[in-house]
Protein backbone atom coordinates (compact mmCIF):
# COMPACT_ATOMS: atom_id res chain seq x y z
CA UNK A 1 0.00 0.00 0.00
CA UNK A 2 1.15 3.54 -0.77
CA UNK A 3 0.22 6.06 1.92
CA UNK A 4 -0.92 9.51 0.83
CA UNK A 5 -1.37 12.43 3.23
CA UNK A 6 -4.62 14.33 2.65
CA UNK A 7 -2.66 17.61 2.96
CA UNK A 8 -1.00 16.80 -0.39
CA UNK A 9 -4.40 16.62 -2.05
CA UNK A 10 -5.54 19.86 -0.41
CA UNK A 11 -2.42 21.71 -1.61
CA UNK A 12 -2.74 20.36 -5.16
CA UNK A 13 -6.44 21.22 -5.34
CA UNK A 14 -5.80 24.78 -4.12
CA UNK A 15 -3.25 25.27 -6.91
CA UNK A 16 -5.49 23.69 -9.54
CA UNK A 17 -8.41 26.00 -8.67
CA UNK A 18 -6.25 29.05 -9.35
CA UNK A 19 -4.47 27.74 -12.43
CA UNK A 20 -7.58 26.46 -14.22
CA UNK A 21 -9.40 29.76 -13.79
CA UNK A 22 -6.50 31.88 -15.09
CA UNK A 23 -4.65 29.80 -17.70
CA UNK A 24 -6.74 28.30 -20.49
CA UNK A 25 -5.48 25.05 -22.01
CA UNK A 26 -3.56 25.13 -25.28
CA UNK A 27 -6.21 22.87 -26.86
CA UNK A 28 -8.83 25.62 -26.39
CA UNK A 29 -6.47 28.36 -27.64
CA UNK A 30 -5.86 26.32 -30.81
CA UNK A 31 -9.58 25.67 -31.31
CA UNK A 32 -10.36 29.39 -30.99
CA UNK A 33 -7.55 30.25 -33.41
CA UNK A 34 -9.01 27.79 -35.97
CA UNK A 35 -12.46 29.29 -35.34
CA UNK A 36 -11.12 32.77 -36.14
CA UNK A 37 -9.88 31.48 -39.52
CA UNK A 38 -13.24 29.83 -40.28
CA UNK A 39 -15.53 32.64 -39.16
CA UNK A 40 -17.04 34.81 -41.91
CA UNK A 41 -19.02 37.33 -39.87
CA UNK A 42 -17.01 40.51 -39.11
CA UNK A 43 -18.65 40.86 -35.68
CA UNK A 44 -18.04 37.14 -35.05
CA UNK A 45 -14.36 37.60 -35.92
CA UNK A 46 -14.16 40.59 -33.57
CA UNK A 47 -15.60 38.44 -30.75
CA UNK A 48 -13.08 35.64 -31.34
CA UNK A 49 -10.21 38.15 -31.39
CA UNK A 50 -11.42 39.55 -28.07
CA UNK A 51 -11.54 36.05 -26.59
CA UNK A 52 -7.97 35.31 -27.70
CA UNK A 53 -6.79 38.66 -26.31
CA UNK A 54 -8.68 37.88 -23.09
CA UNK A 55 -6.71 34.64 -22.70
CA UNK A 56 -3.41 36.58 -22.98
CA UNK A 57 -4.45 39.28 -20.52
CA UNK A 58 -5.71 36.70 -18.02
CA UNK A 59 -2.44 34.78 -18.06
CA UNK A 60 -0.18 37.83 -18.06
CA UNK A 61 -1.96 39.72 -15.28
CA UNK A 62 -3.35 36.78 -13.31
CA UNK A 63 -6.96 37.87 -13.76
CA UNK A 64 -9.57 35.09 -14.01
CA UNK A 65 -10.64 34.45 -17.62
CA UNK A 66 -14.27 34.90 -16.63
CA UNK A 67 -15.88 36.41 -13.54
CA UNK A 68 -17.87 33.20 -13.15
CA UNK A 69 -15.15 31.01 -11.70
CA UNK A 70 -17.69 28.26 -11.42
CA UNK A 71 -18.90 25.37 -9.35
CA UNK A 72 -15.81 23.32 -8.45
CA UNK A 73 -16.34 19.97 -10.18
CA UNK A 74 -13.84 17.13 -9.67
CA UNK A 75 -13.40 13.72 -11.25
CA UNK A 76 -11.14 11.56 -9.10
CA UNK A 77 -9.65 8.25 -10.22
CA UNK A 78 -8.27 6.59 -7.13
CA UNK A 79 -5.73 3.79 -7.43
CA UNK A 80 -6.89 1.10 -5.05
CA UNK A 81 -3.36 0.56 -3.71
CA UNK A 82 -3.39 4.09 -2.24
CA UNK A 83 -4.30 4.54 1.44
CA UNK A 84 -5.47 8.03 2.40
CA UNK A 85 -4.18 9.35 5.77
CA UNK A 86 -5.57 12.39 7.59
CA UNK A 87 -8.83 13.99 6.42
CA UNK A 88 -11.42 12.25 4.28
CA UNK A 89 -11.10 12.82 0.54
CA UNK A 90 -14.15 15.06 0.58
CA UNK A 91 -12.74 17.24 3.38
CA UNK A 92 -9.33 17.39 1.68
CA UNK A 93 -10.82 18.56 -1.62
CA UNK A 94 -13.17 21.06 -0.01
CA UNK A 95 -10.32 22.57 2.01
CA UNK A 96 -8.34 22.91 -1.23
CA UNK A 97 -11.27 24.68 -2.89
CA UNK A 98 -11.66 26.97 0.13
CA UNK A 99 -7.98 27.97 -0.01
CA UNK A 100 -7.77 28.18 -3.79
CA UNK A 101 -10.84 30.39 -4.20
CA UNK A 102 -9.97 32.65 -1.26
CA UNK A 103 -6.22 33.05 -1.87
CA UNK A 104 -6.70 33.22 -5.64
CA UNK A 105 -9.24 36.10 -5.56
CA UNK A 106 -11.80 33.90 -7.33
CA UNK A 107 -15.55 34.54 -7.08
CA UNK A 108 -17.54 32.63 -4.50
CA UNK A 109 -20.61 31.52 -6.42
CA UNK A 110 -22.16 28.81 -4.22
CA UNK A 111 -25.21 29.24 -1.94
CA UNK A 112 -25.62 26.70 0.85
CA UNK A 113 -29.28 25.97 0.15
CA UNK A 114 -30.87 26.04 -3.31
CA UNK A 115 -34.04 27.81 -2.13
CA UNK A 116 -32.92 29.87 0.86
CA UNK A 117 -29.77 31.00 -0.96
CA UNK A 118 -27.12 32.21 1.49
CA UNK A 119 -23.60 32.23 0.03
CA UNK A 120 -21.19 29.76 1.67
CA UNK A 121 -18.48 32.40 1.31
CA UNK A 122 -15.70 30.08 0.13
CA UNK A 123 -17.13 28.36 -2.97
CA UNK A 124 -17.53 25.02 -1.17
CA UNK A 125 -18.77 22.37 -1.36
CA UNK A 126 -17.26 20.85 -4.48
CA UNK A 127 -19.06 18.32 -6.70
CA UNK A 128 -16.95 15.13 -6.63
CA UNK A 129 -17.22 12.14 -8.95
CA UNK A 130 -15.14 9.23 -7.73
CA UNK A 131 -13.99 6.01 -9.34
CA UNK A 132 -11.61 3.30 -8.10
CA UNK A 133 -8.96 2.13 -10.57
CA UNK A 134 -6.05 -0.34 -10.40
CA UNK A 135 -2.62 0.93 -9.35
CA UNK A 136 -1.03 3.29 -6.82
CA UNK A 137 -1.70 6.67 -8.43
CA UNK A 138 -4.46 9.22 -7.97
CA UNK A 139 -5.67 11.26 -10.93
CA UNK A 140 -7.59 14.44 -10.13
CA UNK A 141 -9.36 16.35 -12.88
CA UNK A 142 -10.77 19.77 -12.04
CA UNK A 143 -13.33 21.46 -14.26
CA UNK A 144 -14.87 24.65 -12.83
CA UNK A 145 -18.34 25.06 -14.39
CA UNK A 146 -20.01 28.39 -15.03
CA UNK A 147 -23.73 28.85 -14.42
CA UNK A 148 -24.67 30.47 -17.73
CA UNK A 149 -23.84 27.43 -19.84
CA UNK A 150 -24.81 24.86 -17.19
CA UNK A 151 -28.34 26.32 -17.17
CA UNK A 152 -28.73 25.48 -20.86
CA UNK A 153 -28.13 21.74 -20.32
CA UNK A 154 -30.75 18.94 -20.30
CA UNK A 155 -31.47 15.23 -19.91
CA UNK A 156 -34.04 13.39 -22.04
CA UNK A 157 -35.25 9.80 -21.88
CA UNK A 158 -35.71 8.95 -25.57
CA UNK A 159 -37.33 5.81 -26.95
CA UNK A 160 -34.97 3.21 -28.43
CA UNK A 161 -36.87 3.70 -31.72
CA UNK A 162 -35.76 7.36 -31.78
CA UNK A 163 -32.25 6.05 -32.43
CA UNK A 164 -29.36 8.15 -33.70
CA UNK A 165 -31.65 10.70 -35.33
CA UNK A 166 -33.50 11.23 -32.05
CA UNK A 167 -30.25 11.96 -30.24
CA UNK A 168 -29.04 14.34 -32.95
CA UNK A 169 -32.34 16.27 -32.99
CA UNK A 170 -32.37 16.52 -29.19
CA UNK A 171 -28.81 17.88 -29.02
CA UNK A 172 -29.23 20.34 -31.91
CA UNK A 173 -32.61 21.49 -30.54
CA UNK A 174 -31.08 22.15 -27.13
CA UNK A 175 -28.25 24.23 -28.62
CA UNK A 176 -30.73 26.15 -30.77
CA UNK A 177 -32.95 26.92 -27.78
CA UNK A 178 -29.90 28.06 -25.78
CA UNK A 179 -29.03 30.55 -28.55
CA UNK A 180 -26.68 33.25 -27.26
CA UNK A 181 -27.07 32.43 -23.54
CA UNK A 182 -24.22 29.93 -22.95
CA UNK A 183 -21.56 32.28 -24.46
CA UNK A 184 -20.88 30.61 -27.83
CA UNK A 185 -18.70 29.31 -29.36
CA UNK A 186 -19.59 26.45 -27.04
CA UNK A 187 -18.30 22.96 -26.36
CA UNK A 188 -21.08 20.38 -26.33
CA UNK A 189 -20.83 17.33 -24.07
CA UNK A 190 -23.24 14.55 -25.00
CA UNK A 191 -24.02 11.47 -22.89
CA UNK A 192 -25.84 8.51 -24.48
CA UNK A 193 -26.97 5.38 -22.65
CA UNK A 194 -27.00 4.20 -19.04
CA UNK A 195 -29.58 5.42 -16.54
CA UNK A 196 -31.16 8.82 -15.93
CA UNK A 197 -28.59 9.80 -13.30
CA UNK A 198 -25.59 8.36 -15.11
CA UNK A 199 -26.18 9.91 -18.52
CA UNK A 200 -25.78 13.44 -17.11
CA UNK A 201 -22.39 12.49 -15.65
CA UNK A 202 -21.38 11.05 -19.03
CA UNK A 203 -22.21 14.38 -20.69
CA UNK A 204 -20.13 16.26 -18.12
CA UNK A 205 -17.26 13.80 -18.51
CA UNK A 206 -17.36 14.35 -22.27
CA UNK A 207 -16.40 17.98 -21.63
CA UNK A 208 -13.11 16.88 -20.06
CA UNK A 209 -11.72 15.48 -23.30
CA UNK A 210 -9.13 17.81 -24.87
CA UNK A 211 -10.50 19.71 -27.89
CA UNK A 212 -9.33 18.41 -31.25
CA UNK A 213 -9.48 14.75 -30.17
CA UNK A 214 -12.31 12.65 -31.64
CA UNK A 215 -14.08 9.68 -30.08
CA UNK A 216 -11.91 6.54 -30.44
CA UNK A 217 -14.81 4.59 -32.03
CA UNK A 218 -15.09 5.69 -35.71
CA UNK A 219 -18.91 5.46 -35.57
CA UNK A 220 -19.08 7.98 -32.72
CA UNK A 221 -16.29 10.12 -34.20
CA UNK A 222 -18.47 10.45 -37.32
CA UNK A 223 -21.56 11.21 -35.21
CA UNK A 224 -19.64 13.96 -33.38
CA UNK A 225 -18.73 15.52 -36.74
CA UNK A 226 -22.29 15.28 -37.99
CA UNK A 227 -23.79 16.96 -34.91
CA UNK A 228 -21.09 19.67 -35.00
CA UNK A 229 -21.89 20.45 -38.65
CA UNK A 230 -25.62 20.73 -37.90
CA UNK A 231 -24.96 22.99 -34.89
CA UNK A 232 -22.73 25.26 -36.95
CA UNK A 233 -25.46 25.46 -39.62
CA UNK A 234 -27.70 27.12 -37.01
CA UNK A 235 -25.90 30.41 -37.70
CA UNK A 236 -25.93 31.46 -34.01
CA UNK A 237 -22.22 32.31 -34.22
CA UNK A 238 -19.81 33.73 -31.65
CA UNK A 239 -21.84 35.19 -28.74
CA UNK A 240 -25.02 34.66 -30.76
CA UNK A 241 -24.28 37.69 -32.98
CA UNK A 242 -24.62 35.51 -36.10
CA UNK A 243 -21.83 33.53 -37.75
CA UNK A 244 -20.35 30.23 -38.80
CA UNK A 245 -18.84 29.07 -35.52
CA UNK A 246 -21.45 28.24 -32.88
CA UNK A 247 -19.59 25.27 -31.37
CA UNK A 248 -15.89 24.43 -31.21
CA UNK A 249 -16.50 20.72 -30.64
CA UNK A 250 -19.04 18.00 -29.85
CA UNK A 251 -17.84 15.21 -27.56
CA UNK A 252 -19.83 12.03 -26.98
CA UNK A 253 -19.50 9.55 -24.10
CA UNK A 254 -21.58 6.38 -24.02
CA UNK A 255 -22.56 3.53 -21.69
CA UNK A 256 -24.52 0.32 -22.31
CA UNK A 257 -28.28 0.82 -22.26
CA UNK A 258 -31.35 -0.96 -20.85
CA UNK A 259 -33.39 -2.68 -23.60
CA UNK A 260 -36.30 -0.32 -22.90
CA UNK A 261 -34.31 2.93 -22.70
CA UNK A 262 -32.29 5.43 -24.69
CA UNK A 263 -31.08 8.05 -22.23
CA UNK A 264 -29.47 11.18 -23.66
CA UNK A 265 -27.95 14.24 -22.01
CA UNK A 266 -26.41 17.42 -23.27
CA UNK A 267 -24.10 19.47 -21.08
CA UNK A 268 -23.10 22.77 -22.63
CA UNK A 269 -19.84 24.51 -21.82
CA UNK A 270 -18.85 28.03 -22.81
CA UNK A 271 -15.73 28.67 -24.92
CA UNK A 272 -13.70 28.91 -21.69
CA UNK A 273 -13.57 25.13 -21.52
CA UNK A 274 -11.55 24.97 -18.32
CA UNK A 275 -10.21 21.59 -17.32
CA UNK A 276 -6.98 20.58 -15.63
CA UNK A 277 -5.50 17.21 -14.66
CA UNK A 278 -2.92 16.20 -12.08
CA UNK A 279 -1.57 12.78 -11.27
CA UNK A 280 -0.37 12.34 -7.71
CA UNK B 1 -15.85 47.43 -39.26
CA UNK B 2 -17.38 50.75 -38.19
CA UNK B 3 -17.34 51.50 -34.47
CA UNK B 4 -19.56 54.12 -32.84
CA UNK B 5 -18.36 55.97 -29.74
CA UNK B 6 -20.71 56.60 -26.84
CA UNK B 7 -20.30 58.93 -23.86
CA UNK B 8 -22.17 57.68 -20.77
CA UNK B 9 -24.65 58.66 -19.40
CA UNK B 10 -26.63 58.71 -22.65
CA UNK B 11 -29.07 61.15 -24.24
CA UNK B 12 -32.19 60.29 -26.24
CA UNK B 13 -30.28 61.37 -29.35
CA UNK B 14 -27.47 58.87 -28.60
CA UNK B 15 -30.01 56.07 -28.35
CA UNK B 16 -31.90 57.07 -31.51
CA UNK B 17 -28.79 56.67 -33.68
CA UNK B 18 -28.06 53.12 -32.46
CA UNK B 19 -29.12 50.12 -34.56
CA UNK B 20 -29.00 46.41 -33.78
CA UNK B 21 -25.60 45.07 -34.89
CA UNK B 22 -23.69 48.30 -34.23
CA UNK B 23 -20.33 47.89 -32.51
CA UNK B 24 -19.79 50.57 -29.86
CA UNK B 25 -17.04 51.73 -27.51
CA UNK B 26 -18.27 53.39 -24.33
CA UNK B 27 -16.49 56.09 -22.29
CA UNK B 28 -17.77 57.64 -19.09
CA UNK B 29 -19.69 56.50 -16.03
CA UNK B 30 -21.85 53.36 -15.82
CA UNK B 31 -23.36 51.46 -12.88
CA UNK B 32 -23.43 47.76 -12.04
CA UNK B 33 -26.45 45.79 -10.82
CA UNK B 34 -27.44 42.11 -10.79
CA UNK B 35 -30.63 40.34 -9.66
CA UNK B 36 -30.36 41.14 -5.96
CA UNK B 37 -29.74 44.87 -6.49
CA UNK B 38 -32.53 45.07 -9.10
CA UNK B 39 -34.94 43.53 -6.62
CA UNK B 40 -34.08 46.17 -4.02
CA UNK B 41 -34.32 49.06 -6.52
CA UNK B 42 -37.71 47.93 -7.80
CA UNK B 43 -39.01 47.52 -4.23
CA UNK B 44 -38.06 51.16 -3.58
CA UNK B 45 -39.79 52.25 -6.83
CA UNK B 46 -42.96 50.44 -5.83
CA UNK B 47 -42.97 52.13 -2.43
CA UNK B 48 -42.27 55.48 -4.09
CA UNK B 49 -39.07 55.92 -2.09
CA UNK B 50 -35.87 57.61 -3.38
CA UNK B 51 -33.29 55.44 -5.16
CA UNK B 52 -29.59 55.33 -4.18
CA UNK B 53 -28.73 56.56 -7.71
CA UNK B 54 -30.43 58.73 -10.36
CA UNK B 55 -31.20 56.37 -13.25
CA UNK B 56 -31.79 59.13 -15.81
CA UNK B 57 -29.70 58.42 -18.93
CA UNK B 58 -27.73 55.71 -17.16
CA UNK B 59 -26.20 52.53 -18.53
CA UNK B 60 -26.57 49.56 -16.15
CA UNK B 61 -24.00 46.77 -16.50
CA UNK B 62 -25.05 43.28 -15.37
CA UNK B 63 -21.84 42.06 -13.74
CA UNK B 64 -20.65 40.32 -10.59
CA UNK B 65 -16.86 40.65 -10.71
CA UNK B 66 -14.25 38.49 -9.01
CA UNK B 67 -12.54 40.19 -6.03
CA UNK B 68 -9.78 42.64 -7.08
CA UNK B 69 -6.22 41.67 -6.23
CA UNK B 70 -4.26 44.36 -4.34
CA UNK B 71 -3.40 47.08 -6.88
CA UNK B 72 -6.15 46.17 -9.33
CA UNK B 73 -9.17 48.42 -9.99
CA UNK B 74 -11.54 45.46 -10.29
CA UNK B 75 -11.32 41.71 -10.85
CA UNK B 76 -12.56 39.80 -13.89
CA UNK B 77 -15.67 41.67 -14.99
CA UNK B 78 -17.59 40.17 -17.92
CA UNK B 79 -21.37 40.29 -18.43
CA UNK B 80 -23.79 37.88 -16.77
CA UNK B 81 -26.98 36.40 -18.30
CA UNK B 82 -29.46 39.24 -18.78
CA UNK B 83 -32.64 37.15 -18.74
CA UNK B 84 -32.56 37.06 -14.94
CA UNK B 85 -33.09 40.83 -14.91
CA UNK B 86 -36.09 40.68 -17.29
CA UNK B 87 -38.78 40.99 -14.58
CA UNK B 88 -37.24 44.28 -13.37
CA UNK B 89 -36.09 45.89 -16.62
CA UNK B 90 -39.34 47.62 -17.73
CA UNK B 91 -39.49 49.49 -14.40
CA UNK B 92 -35.81 50.44 -14.65
CA UNK B 93 -36.51 51.89 -18.12
CA UNK B 94 -39.59 53.73 -16.81
CA UNK B 95 -37.30 55.38 -14.24
CA UNK B 96 -34.92 56.72 -16.88
CA UNK B 97 -32.39 53.95 -17.57
CA UNK B 98 -31.29 54.31 -21.23
CA UNK B 99 -29.24 51.15 -21.77
CA UNK B 100 -28.24 47.91 -20.14
CA UNK B 101 -25.28 45.67 -20.89
CA UNK B 102 -25.35 41.90 -20.42
CA UNK B 103 -25.43 38.77 -22.52
CA UNK B 104 -28.19 36.54 -23.87
CA UNK B 105 -31.79 36.94 -24.99
CA UNK B 106 -34.42 39.22 -23.44
CA UNK B 107 -38.15 38.63 -22.98
CA UNK B 108 -40.83 40.07 -25.28
CA UNK B 109 -41.82 42.42 -22.45
CA UNK B 110 -38.29 43.85 -22.25
CA UNK B 111 -38.09 44.29 -26.03
CA UNK B 112 -41.44 46.15 -25.96
CA UNK B 113 -40.32 48.29 -23.01
CA UNK B 114 -37.12 49.24 -24.87
CA UNK B 115 -39.27 50.55 -27.73
CA UNK B 116 -41.72 52.32 -25.42
CA UNK B 117 -39.14 54.05 -23.20
CA UNK B 118 -36.49 54.52 -25.92
CA UNK B 119 -33.78 52.33 -24.48
CA UNK B 120 -31.25 49.90 -25.96
CA UNK B 121 -29.93 46.52 -24.91
CA UNK B 122 -26.23 45.94 -25.47
CA UNK B 123 -24.15 42.78 -25.15
CA UNK B 124 -20.53 42.61 -24.06
CA UNK B 125 -18.52 39.47 -24.83
CA UNK B 126 -19.35 36.83 -22.23
CA UNK B 127 -16.18 35.22 -20.96
CA UNK B 128 -13.95 38.18 -21.82
CA UNK B 129 -13.84 39.24 -18.15
CA UNK B 130 -10.09 39.83 -17.99
CA UNK B 131 -10.09 42.03 -21.12
CA UNK B 132 -13.16 43.99 -19.99
CA UNK B 133 -11.64 44.59 -16.55
CA UNK B 134 -8.83 46.54 -18.24
CA UNK B 135 -11.38 48.97 -19.73
CA UNK B 136 -12.63 49.90 -16.25
CA UNK B 137 -10.51 52.66 -14.80
CA UNK B 138 -12.31 53.26 -11.51
CA UNK B 139 -14.73 51.31 -9.31
CA UNK B 140 -16.55 52.63 -6.23
CA UNK B 141 -19.39 51.09 -4.21
CA UNK B 142 -22.63 53.09 -4.34
CA UNK B 143 -25.21 50.97 -2.52
CA UNK B 144 -25.88 47.61 -0.85
CA UNK B 145 -22.26 46.71 0.05
CA UNK B 146 -23.70 43.75 2.00
CA UNK B 147 -24.39 42.10 -1.38
CA UNK B 148 -20.64 41.76 -2.07
CA UNK B 149 -20.06 41.07 -5.77
CA UNK B 150 -23.76 41.86 -6.32
CA UNK B 151 -23.62 45.38 -4.80
CA UNK B 152 -24.14 48.48 -6.98
CA UNK B 153 -20.84 49.97 -8.11
CA UNK B 154 -20.10 53.16 -10.04
CA UNK B 155 -17.62 52.36 -12.80
CA UNK B 156 -15.59 54.72 -14.93
CA UNK B 157 -14.96 53.08 -18.29
CA UNK B 158 -12.73 53.85 -21.27
CA UNK B 159 -13.16 52.13 -24.67
CA UNK B 160 -15.57 49.59 -23.20
CA UNK B 161 -16.64 47.36 -26.14
CA UNK B 162 -20.26 46.27 -26.69
CA UNK B 163 -22.65 45.35 -29.49
CA UNK B 164 -26.24 46.62 -29.89
CA UNK B 165 -28.69 43.69 -29.65
CA UNK B 166 -32.11 45.39 -29.35
CA UNK B 167 -32.62 48.95 -30.59
CA UNK B 168 -35.63 51.26 -30.19
CA UNK B 169 -36.92 50.23 -33.64
CA UNK B 170 -37.67 46.61 -32.68
CA UNK B 171 -34.63 45.03 -34.37
CA UNK B 172 -32.94 42.08 -32.66
CA UNK B 173 -29.38 41.08 -33.57
CA UNK B 174 -29.72 37.59 -32.03
CA UNK B 175 -32.63 36.82 -34.35
CA UNK B 176 -31.34 38.59 -37.45
CA UNK B 177 -27.70 37.51 -37.05
CA UNK B 178 -28.59 33.83 -36.80
CA UNK B 179 -31.00 34.09 -39.76
CA UNK B 180 -28.30 35.69 -41.90
CA UNK B 181 -25.86 32.82 -41.29
CA UNK B 182 -28.20 29.81 -40.97
CA UNK B 183 -27.81 27.11 -43.64
CA UNK B 184 -29.96 24.25 -44.90
CA UNK B 185 -32.90 23.36 -42.66
CA UNK B 186 -31.53 25.20 -39.65
CA UNK B 187 -33.57 28.37 -40.01
CA UNK B 188 -36.16 30.04 -37.84
CA UNK B 189 -36.28 31.46 -34.33
CA UNK B 190 -33.22 31.08 -32.17
CA UNK B 191 -32.82 31.68 -28.47
CA UNK B 192 -36.45 32.42 -27.64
Amino acid sequence: MRELDSAVITAQVAEMCQEANIVLGQDVVEALTRALEMEESPTGKAVLSQLLENIDIARREEIPLCQDTGFAVFFVEWGQEVLLKGDTLEEAINEGVRRGYTQGYLRKSIVEDPLRRVNTGDNTPAVIHMRMIPGDKVKITFAPKGGGSENMSAVKMLKPADGEQGVVDFVVGQVKAAGPNPCPPIVVGVGIGGTFDQVAVLAKKALLRPLGRSHPDPYYAELEKKILARINDLGIGPQGFGGRVTALAVHIETFPSHIASLAAAVNINCHASRHLERII
Amino acid sequence: MEIKRLQAPLTDEDVRQLKAGDNVLIDGVIYTARDAAHKKLVELMEKGEPLPLDLKGQIIYYVGPTPARPGQVIGSAGPTTSGRMDPYTPQMLAHGMKACIGKGSRSEKVVEALKEYKGVYLAAVGGAGALLSKRITRCEPVAYPELGAEAIYRLEVKDFPAVVINDIYGNDLYREGAQAYARGDETGEVGK
